[in-house]
């Protein structure tokens, strides 16, 4: 009893019109607003900057990696979606023009980068060698460059594959694939300590780059659940079936967990230890209404997801999975919010500069994937691992 | 044989023929039947048509028990039972509950699942079967695929089930009989011999621990650590230039929670720096009075007036009230407390620091009573 589907030759892969139109919308608006926020709020808009900056490298990257996961574990269940994960993997060139406003605000973002103020600070002397400007631009421009090259090379031996057929090119994406990983890992933790972490340079934690790790990938996971599920509903993506579903809402489910327990493994320590050099970085975010923001952050990237995820339906029901991808991607938001602004704001307090940075992000998420979809395939279909793909059963 | 058959079974060669085979038999309409494989055939639950298994509910259920159980067994200990000042944090410390709850809750979670599953679906204390031991189960536990049709299944006709086996391409079709004996005997769980093995097992397993815990780690190289060589009190020591082996403090430091007296013998330096720190307030005055009451008043009286309560046993002491004592300092009555005076003894390891000085608020309570002025009247 095979209930395998076939995929027609070219499958349909012209998406609405109104993806463009509404993504460039969001973009201007977005590019307005942020440019009023630059120009009325420099510093409060260079710290929401670092909040998108790093809310794309977690849809960016993270969806490299997803493209990498799948390579090197042989897995096939992915292979029919496969192509998402690779659009979003194009953020990484985006990425640069992120990253470039915020260099001209160094000074504003990063206090190690006042020289008089390190030269009066012994902490702070003492970890110059490695936060200093020189060679944070080097690191940065590094992994912008390695995040660059493998998401051009992945998504070009896919591509050529829809082509020449070349069972060879999976070959060379696995070779791909163990080279990146390590490089992902260092690359992410560093990007976590520079931009994040160092926001605070005087704070340490060296679980910091797992817990970017785990919101990170959470977040190219709901990305890419929430691309997967609108296209197969509107006919885009035909042949997953619930197992594909369910095997996707797992594993958002599993990195919910993953998050909550990486988050309160970092909380643990720090309380039970009770150093004044290490606590003073959470008492920070228990504080001058923070608390509110500590407390939505537990409830808004565990507590809700965790509870609607859990049913095993839950995780089949297209309808469940796209409203917890959508609230997982703003739980992205409010965990890097949380992360980043009480550095600039120790009271809390929203303003309407923080508006435009996600509409950017989103608009351009949204004409990046009406852009690839024009010139690629909606589905890897030189893959030889396809047809297993549409097969799979849990 | 005349034993009752318990059901008609058949190998297939592939997971891939099976699954087929199992479509045929659900659309056949067969209602019990089981698959065996050796491992996990992904896609069999739905070709069987399966229901969702009951056992996560179980699971939650079970979880939720081991989270509020060991949450309620922590808070019990922490703060009823034996609170203990851990590390500085509050008695109720929850962040350190979150790791034993959530072992606690995966375990139980875990545990009880399975031990529900034997009991509810295996039917405990019942532990036979009769397709053990059969040709076909040593298959499909190697490398067969098979299906077993039930006879208790409404449609099952020995040489009808025979046919659509065949029909299917099945292999080493068989019948299964249930084993008389088996059933006679009933449970094997309360056999006499079964008991007596958990009984054995019980009781080596108790013993072991026994000679563990209070011979085997009483025996060297176990007990290098007890035996090692270490100072006890008052004894001399060799290591030491002074041949004493306590130290004492070092230089210049306190014991935590003493405060040194800096007056010994100058009552008058008492009188001129000492100053009263308690508060003078209701609370102060009346745990004067209960500690005047229990330690003064024996002798100097209840008012402090000199009239001892021990009639003449002890020489009466002056009374609090003159002239000397009331122009005293609060220093000065203090320092008596502390060093004691003439035949009085010192009270300083009867009454703590605080309760001395709340003694002194009480006896100028007591002085001011006695010589109230004309401006206290109105």
């Amino acid at each position: 009893m095979s209930t395998s589907t076939h995929i027609p030759a070219a499958p349909s892969k012209s998406l609405p019109p109104s993806l463009d139109r509404i993504g460039l919308g969001l973009l201007f608006a977005g590019v307005l607003l942020v440019i009023a926020a630059f120009v009325l709020q420099p510093v409060r808009a260079s710290f929401d900057a670092v909040v998108l900056y790093l809310f794309m490298v977690g849809i960016g990257v993270g969806a490299i990696f997803l493209v990498a996961l799948e390579h090197i574990t042989g897995a096939v269940w992915s292979v029919p979606m496969r192509r998402v994960p690779e659009f979003l993997s194009g953020i990484a060139p985006f990425l640069v023009l992120l990253v470039l406003p915020l260099f001209l605000h160094l000074h504003d973002l990063f206090h190690w980068t006042h020289e008089e103020a390190v030269k009066a600070d012994t902490v702070l002397a003492g970890k110059s060698a490695y936060l200093n400007v020189q060679f944070f631009s080097i690191r940065t421009a590094a992994f912008l460059a390695i995040w660059i090259l493998f998401g051009f090379l992945f998504v070009r031996n896919s591509t050529k594959q829809d082509v020449t057929r070349d069972p060879s090119l999976t070959r060379s994406n696995v070779r791909l694939a163990a080279a990146f990983l390590p490089l992902f890992a260092i690359t992410l933790t560093f990007t976590a300590f520079d931009w994040a972490m160092s926001l605070e340079a005087h704070w340490f934690s060296t679980i910091y780059g797992v817990y970017f790790f785990s919101g990170t990938i959470l977040a190219a996971l709901a990305a890419t659940t929430l691309i997967v599920v609108l296209m197969h509903e509107k006919g885009y993506l035909p042949g997953l079936r619930r197992d594909h579903f369910y095997s996707l809402g797992a594993l958002m489910f599993g990195f919910v967990n993953f998050w909550a327990y990486i988050a309160f493994s970092q909380f643990l320590l720090i309380w039970y230890a009770n150093l004044p050099e290490e606590t003073y970085w959470f008492m920070a975010r228990w504080a001058n209404g923070w608390q509110i923001m500590s407390v939505l952050l537990i409830v808004v990237q565990f507590a809700v997801p965790y509870i609607v995820l859990l049913p095993q339906e839950a995780k089949m029901d297209l309808r469940r999975l796209k409203i917890m991808a959508i609230w997982l991607l703003a739980a992205r938001l409010v965990d890097l919010y949380w992360l980043v602004m009480p550095t600039h704001s120790p009271d809390l307090s929203l303003s309407w500069t923080e508006i435009g940075f996600p509409f950017v992000g989103i608009g351009l998420i949204m004409l990046l994937i009406s852009w690839k979809s024009k010139r690629y395939n909606l589905v890897p279909i030189g893959d030889p691992k396809l047809q297993r793909g549409l097969d799979f059963h849990l | 044989m005349d034993t009752p058959v318990y059901s008609l079974t058949a190998l297939f060669p592939t997971p891939d023929a099976l699954m087929q085979a199992v479509a045929a038999t659900v659309k056949a309409g067969y209602t019990r039947y089981d698959v065996h494989a050796p491992y996990p055939v992904h896609g069999m639950d739905r070709a069987m048509k399966l229901t969702t298994s009951p056992l996560g509910y179980f699971a939650l259920v079970f979880g939720l028990l081991g989270a509020v159980g060991a949450v309620g067994l922590m808070t019990w200990v922490t703060l009823v039972d034996y609170p203990l000042v851990i590390g500085g944090k509050p008695f109720w410390s929850w962040p350190a509950f979150v790791p034993v709850a959530f072992e606690i809750t995966v375990l139980l979670a875990s545990v009880l699942t399975v031990v529900s599953m034997i009991v509810i679906f295996f039917k405990f204390p019942n532990n036979s079967h009769p397709l053990h031991d059969t040709p076909y189960m040593k298959r499909v536990s190697t490398d067969g695929f098979g299906i077993c049709i039930e006879a208790a299944d409404p449609l099952f006709d020995e040489q009808k089930v025979r046919g659509f086996f065949a029909s299917l391409g099945g292999t080493d079709i068989a019948v299964v009989h249930y084993d008389l004996e088996d059933r006679r005997h009933g449970a094997k769980m309360f056999d006499l011999k079964f008991i007596a093995l958990l009984a054995t097992v019980a009781l080596v397993v108790a013993a072991s621990t026994y000679l563990m815990l209070n011979v085997v780690l009483y025996a060297p190289p176990y007990n290098w650590m007890m035996l090692q060589r270490k100072m006890g009190a008052q004894e001399a020591s060799a290591l030491f230039k002074n041949g004493i082996g306590m130290r004492p403090p070092v230089e210049g430091t306190i014991a935590r929670g003493v405060m040194p007296y800096p007056y010994k013998g100058k009552p008058d330096d008492a009188g001129k720096f000492l100053v009263n720190p308690l508060p003078l307030t209701d609370a102060t005055v009346a745990t004067g009075r209960a500690k005047f009451l229990t330690f003064c008043s024996p002798c100097h009286g209840n008012f402090g007036s000199g009239d001892s309560r021990l009639n003449g046993q002890f020489p009466n002491p002056p009374t609090l009230h003159s002239d000397k004592v009331r122009t005293w300092p609060d220093g000065s009555i203090y320092h008596v407390m502390t060093e004691g005076q003439n035949v009085m003894p010192a009270y300083a390891s009867q009454l703590t620091r605080d309760e001395r000085w709340a003694i002194v608020h009480y006896i100028r309570v007591l002085q001011r009573a006695h010589n109230a002025k004309e401006s206290d009247l109105q």
